[in-house]
């Protein structure tokens, strides 16, 4: 009898084996948290332990330094083919958070993206976004096309439906893929516990009280108070938590619609 | 957000909302959220933060409008999910939005729900897009559905409005096949009958809409129903050939054969692959994600559907289907779209309109060639090639496809009935059938093209009469059996004589039953591992794709001789009639070409 996470995992490797088909420029984007490394994960699965595709990581520069490590360790490991993006021009122009976090956000991250697509030609990109994260990634689609200049029009997506996707499209466009979209915070470390899936540790508490709940720059994301130190005490300590995951990661809050302003124009 | 309130189950439900603008869904849906202790904290203040700064007055549907857009106008624009608990599962709402403009989300929402809530304002009861969404939930066969008739706090809790709308709407619902579980008059801005019982209403003797979404019953899986694996792609990574797909219905164990439609290719299945598991799976069940290996090399492709031997899917180009269309441009005649049905893509052409109906009244739009945006019909639609599909009705996952205008998804839809109607449908039909119910000999065709050093073959000859065919027949039969394979000339003329000894004259010199007769009698050399030779030209080309349709898997290869070359998707051997004057030259051409096509691969030991 298949559980819940079964079933998750079951439409997640059919998402992913679909992009894969229909996409020749396709890559992942691997943000070394523990989303897109369950998405890695669920990868293997789906390819029976190859990873047939380019993994991109985005370097900001500001990112948490053993974010960095564990992204190189792993990669060994795995035998992935790591693409690094970084917006250089914009590092060498002093870009930081204390220009405007959304400003920032806006230069290296999505930017940073941008650039490593153009330069790849990629035409498919895979993102381990969820609905529940915050509210417009609760609007996205598996398949969600974005126009030349990378924007979102979410007022006219695409129908969805029994997993027929969009996988044609004319010229210019490409499409984001969101293998994750229908699980929840809680479903990804069920499942990290079930697949004993080796995340990076700064999800967890060493013995200050404190853990990150979400990754980003170290800049902008802060840690929460938890005295978990294993994945089984996280699942616990989510079950009772009634803070938004996201609430450690102060781009959001910095506007009150500074996710939809960010989104529409290509941020993850 | 809470996101497991300690319900007994990890058991989660997925539920849309839907109904006309403005009948209250969002408010609905928020209310449920609050009454259900779901917000994230913080939420509520921080939506009331915002409408304070706006200047407007606090609404529940506030709690879902995360853009900023919708806000303004005041419309959900599209779907997003929504989790929330019972004491007895998880359900995730998919707030399925009502503008009319916005048909595509809901059915994005609809499609993958379990059940729906129908929402109508007593105020103004039954509307348009009322019956729409009615309509489209059947199509989409979603069945389990309950009517909530929302704002009785604007009609003084009447319980005679609540019974009217009750009535006019179960005649529109049952005239579709719908079975509304419950009617539940409720006003969500209050919160009368959502969570708790309405002191408004105590003539409702019925659930609460919490209580009768417990009652909505989870989705059986369809490990029952006849099994269908869609190859979704094949993959080569390393030694191992795997065949990927998702289990769509049935179950599979190791060592079962598998039939491949429309090909027909067969073999069985060695193991199923998993990576990182703590055992290898021995059986695979619906809605299982898998790869396969298969004790033979054979080839398949994307877009075909396995199945057992005994409980093969339907094959055809021509079939009648309900569609809803969402596109601008209008569903039409003489247009060629993309049809996608499970992981096939063909393209299609509708051959009639059956019914356009405006799903707004379900009135018939008698003399409409076309169908626009919103509405739905029945349609008669073919495929530029066959397909493998089953009706919605004995499976619902084969049996439903997606039509793609250009780039875009633009319509959805169901198979409804499918009766072979042309003589192509009916001999393949008659195939496919015969090739079900074939018994097996233990003895598979690759063991055979082993020991006797060559493939199964139909070697036709073909081109104008006096050109020399029959003498290069013999000829070639004469070089392949000294070479010590397996030949033998079939005539046309053979068959007639003794097979066909009971047909009338008229009937002997028609096509349809002597060809039938020659293609099965070559389908049983072929089935023994010949190499069959025939000089037939009495056959045109399409009778020689009956004859393929036939003899399918085995190749029909054809040797043309004469000066006038072959129509352009001619796939085969040309020689001059000046080379086939050269009788033992051109045989020797011929035997070339058959080693270079892998008809004769050579024996793997010397006698």
């Amino acid at each position: 009898m298949a559980d819940h996470l079964d079933a998750l995992e079951s439409q997640s490797i059919f998402i992913l084996r679909e992009a894969y088909k229909k996409f020749k420029n396709l890559a992942m984007l691997w943000s070394i948290g523990k989303d897109s490394t369950v998405m890695l994960w669920l990868a293997r699965k789906a390819f029976f332990g190859n990873v047939p595709l380019p993994l991109v990581h985005i370097d900001t520069s500001y990112k948490i330094p053993q974010m960095i490590q564990y992204r190189d360790q792993k990669a060994k490991e795995w035998g992935l083919n790591l693409v690094v993006g970084q917006n250089k021009k914009a590092l060498d122009e002093g870009m930081n958070h204390e220009m405007g976090r959304i400003v920032c956000c806006e230069a290296l991250k999505t930017n940073g993206l941008t650039a490593v697509m153009e330069e790849k030609n990629y035409t498919g990109l895979i993102l381990g976004i969820r609905r529940d994260e915050e509210g417009t990634r609760a609007k996205e689609r598996y398949f969600s096309p974005r126009d030349k200049n990378f924007e979102w029009n979410f007022k006219d997506q695409p129908p969805e439906l029994w997993d027929q996707f969009k996988t044609t499209f004319a010229e210019g466009t490409h499409i984001r893929i969101h293998p994750l979209l229908h699980w929840t915070e809680l479903n990804v470390w069920e499942y990290i516990e079930r697949e004993k899936i080796p995340i990076i540790d700064l999800y967890f508490d060493k013995g200050e009280g404190k853990r990150y709940r979400s990754l980003g720059c170290a800049p902008c994301t802060g840690s929460i108070q938890s005295t978990a130190t294993t994945v089984s005490e996280i699942i616990e300590e989510l079950k009772t938590v009634a803070t938004s995951e996201r609430s450690g990661r102060a781009q959001d809050q910095e506007d009150t619609y500074a996710m939809q302003k960010l989104r529409a124009k290509g941020y993850m | 957000m809470k996101q497991n309130g300690g319900g007994p189950s990890q058991e989660l439900m997925r539920l849309v909302i839907v109904g006309h603008v403005d009948h209250g869904k969002s408010t609905l849906v928020g209310r449920l959220l609050a009454d259900t202790g779901s917000l994230p904290e913080g939420k509520l203040q921080f939506t009331k933060d915002i409408c304070d700064r706006q200047g407007k007055v606090f609404e529940f549907a506030f709690l879902l409008d995360a853009l900023e857009e919708e806000q303004d106008q005041g419309i959900t624009i599209d779907t997003s999910q929504i989790f929330f608990n019972t004491d007895k599962r998880h359900y995730v709402i998919i707030d399925a939005p009502g503008h009319k403009e916005f048909l595509k989300n809901m059915v994005t929402g609809a499609a993958s729900a379990e059940g729906a809530l129908l929402l109508i304002d007593a105020y103004e009861g039954v509307q348009e897009q009322s019956r729409r969404h009615g309509y489209i939930l059947k199509l989409l066969g979603l069945t389990q559905v309950a009517v909530v008739v929302n704002k009785m706090d604007l009609v003084d809790y009447d319980p005679e409005v609540f019974y009217k709308i009750k009535t006019a709407y179960t005649e529109f619902l049952t005239s579709m096949g719908i079975e509304p579980k419950m009617f539940i008059p409720v006003a969500a801005k209050v919160g009368d009958n959502i969570a708790a019982k309405s002191e408004n209403m105590k003539w409702h003797e019925g659930p609460t809409v919490l209580e009768m979404l417990d009652q909505f019953e989870k989705q059986k899986p369809k490990d029952h129903l006849p099994f269908r694996l869609p190859v979704q792609d094949v993959y080569k990574f390393d030694e191992r050939r795997i065949i990927a797909g998702r289990v769509e219905s049935g179950t599979l164990n190791i060592g079962d054969e598998l039939v491949f439609s429309p090909s027909l290719k067969r073999a069985r299945v060695k193991t199923i692959e998993a990576w990182s598991v703590p055992e290898q799976p021995k059986i695979a069940t619906a809605t299982q994600s898998i790869g396969v290996t298969l004790d033979e090399q054979i080839f398949v492709e994307r877009g075909e559907v396995a199945s057992l031997p005994e409980e093969g899917p339907i094959v055809s180009t021509t079939f009648d289907v309900n569609v809803f269309w969402m596109g601008s441009r209008h569903f039409e005649k003489g247009r060629e779209y993309t049809i996608k049905l499970t992981t096939e893509e063909v393209e299609c052409e509708i051959v009639e309109f059956k019914k356009v109906i405006d799903a707004s009244t379900l009135e018939p739009l008698v003399g409409q060639n076309y169908l626009v945006k919103n509405d739905v019909a029945e349609v008669t639609l073919c495929t530029k090639r066959p397909i493998a599909l089953d009706l919605f009705g004995t499976i619902p996952e084969t049996g439903r496809f997606v039509i793609v205008d250009e780039y875009d998804v633009c319509g959805g839809g169901i198979v409804t009935t499918y009766s072979a109607s042309t003589d192509k449908d009916k001999l393949r039909d008659e195939v496919r059938n015969r090739d079900f119910n074939w018994v097996k000999s233990n003895i598979s065709s690759s063991e055979r093209a082993y020991r006797n050093g060559h493939q199964a073959a139909l070697i036709l000859f073909v081109g104008e009469s006096g050109v020399g065919k029959a003498k290069l027949a013999k000829s070639l039969e004469e070089k392949i059996f000294k070479n010590n394979f397996q030949s033998y000339l079939l005539d046309g003329r053979n068959v007639r004589l003794g097979v066909g000894a009971d047909l009338e004259s008229e009937v002997q010199n028609s096509k349809g039953e002597p060809l039938r007769r020659f293609g099965e009698v070559a389908r049983l050399f072929l089935d023994a591992g010949h190499i069959l030779i025939s000089t037939t030209n009495v056959f045109n080309q399409e009778d020689h794709s009956d004859i393929e349709l036939i003899i399918d898997p085995c190749p029909l290869i054809e040797i043309h001789i004469g000066e006038k070359a072959p129509s352009g998707d001619f796939d085969g051997m040309s020689l001059t009639e000046s080379d086939a004057k050269n009788e033992k030259e051109a045989v020797n051409k011929i035997y070339a070409y058959l080693k270079e096509k892998k008809i004769l691969t050579g024996h793997n030991y010397s006698i």
